[in-house]
């Protein structure tokens, strides 16, 4: 398998559809084709954090600072964010709109991904953070923009999951 | 140590009216709100370390303004990522403090990491790649540290050794998000006024 080109600019259209302007994101493979289209794109700025929990303090600040913004990052990433999304987002009452490309679920072959692929779902349940699969590359786009305006009306976290379904594709 | 940080705050206090700032939880914050709260004023009362990187946003976003983040040496040391992620991007609006205290005063006065000079915070920004760092430990350099930062066209660190004391008291009369909501509506106002300004020209 490898990352699909296709769907990965289907996203990033999705993305730039839904009026974003500004990224942050820790790079991870199923991200790596997205990010690319990215970082070449002059109308977007793509902030690259050292360890996720960073980028919950960096969407804070583009929050208020009026600007449009996303978080990209990886499953793990979400887990290692998590004191920043409920101890500065929820208790502030700040926005995130989150796509976390789901690793270690179904069809994951490499071990190392498994664990955090099994709790990622009951972790956004525990949190009460809203969350939608993206499996569809008609329907990502939509899901991007409906993702983003839940997540400026309820003033809270929200979560698209990317799967495989969507991100991979047969060498 | 004799400098303390209360004085460091109270010096810049009067520079901070058209700034966007913000501080770490506990004794900082509470020694800038006791100064007199302004709407400009974010107080991260929680996640620890992610006050850098609150203003890396907004210096990010916002480049006709200029940020200040008060931050402190275990906030610091939970998230050292952030000093490279602040040199990378290198916004040129940003002045990042760090009030050295060596201790983990909020939360019952334990040594953090840099008690006794065993780990050097301005030496860690250096390396992450940071140009402009001052380590400083009496009031008159830190004010001539915060000067330079101010006038400079580029980030700036300043580590302040400061004794381990803080208020003798803790609480604000703001609600969390309230300080959030009106903490971005003062920026959202500054964005008005100028946009204003720049159409009547």
């Amino acid at each position: 398998m490898s990352v699909s080109y296709e769907n990965s600019k289907i996203v990033f259209k999705g993305i730039k559809d839904a009026g974003i302007t500004s990224l942050s994101a820790l790079p991870e493979t199923w991200l790596g084709l997205l990010l690319q289209q990215a970082e070449k794109d002059p109308d977007v700025r793509l902030v690259q954090v050292a360890k996720e929990e960073e980028a919950i303090g960096v969407a804070a600040g583009a929050y208020f600072a009026g600007e449009r913004h996303i978080l990209l990052m990886q499953n793990h990433g979400f887990l290692a964010a998590m004191n920043g999304i409920v101890s500065l987002a929820m208790l502030y009452g700040i926005p995130l709109c989150m796509l976390i490309a789901l690793r270690g679920h179904w069809g994951e072959p490499y071990p190392w991904h498994t664990r955090g692929g099994i709790v990622t779902e009951g972790v956004l349940r525990a949190l009460n953070i809203p969350f939608e699969y993206a499996r569809d590359p008609k329907e990502v786009g939509r899901q991007i923009r409906e993702a983003y305006t839940f997540s400026q009306s309820s003033l809270s976290p929200v979560a698209l999951l990317l799967t495989r379904e969507l991100m991979e594709e047969p060498l | 140590m004799s400098l303390k940080r209360a004085e460091c705050i109270a010096m810049l206090y009067p520079e901070l009216d058209d700034k966007v700032v913000v501080t770490i939880m506990g004794a900082c914050a509470q020694e800038l709100y006791d100064l007199g709260h302004k709407d400009n004023f974010f107080y991260l009362q929680h996640a620890m370390g992610l006050a850098s990187s609150v203003g890396l946003g907004l210096a990010l976003h916002l480049p006709r303004e200029r940020v200040v983040v008060l931050d402190g040496d275990g906030s610091v040391l939970m998230n050292l990522g952030t000093l490279a992620t602040l040199a990378r991007y290198q916004p040129r609006n940003l002045v990042h403090v760090i009030f050295d205290n060596g201790s983990l005063l909020s939360t019952g006065g334990f040594d953090s990491h840099t008690t006794s000079g065993v780990t050097d915070l301005a030496a860690m920004a250096r390396g992450a790649g940071i140009g402009h760092v001052a380590a400083v430990d009496s009031a008159m350099a830190f004010g001539e540290a915060a000067i330079e930062a101010f006038a400079r066209d580029d980030l700036s660190v300043i580590v302040a050794k400061v004794a381990a004391v803080g208020p003798n008291h803790y609480g604000m009369d703001l609600h969390l998000p309230e300080n959030a909501f009106r903490f971005k509506r003062w920026i959202a106002g500054r964005r008005d006024e100028r946009g204003t300004t720049s159409a009547g020209r």
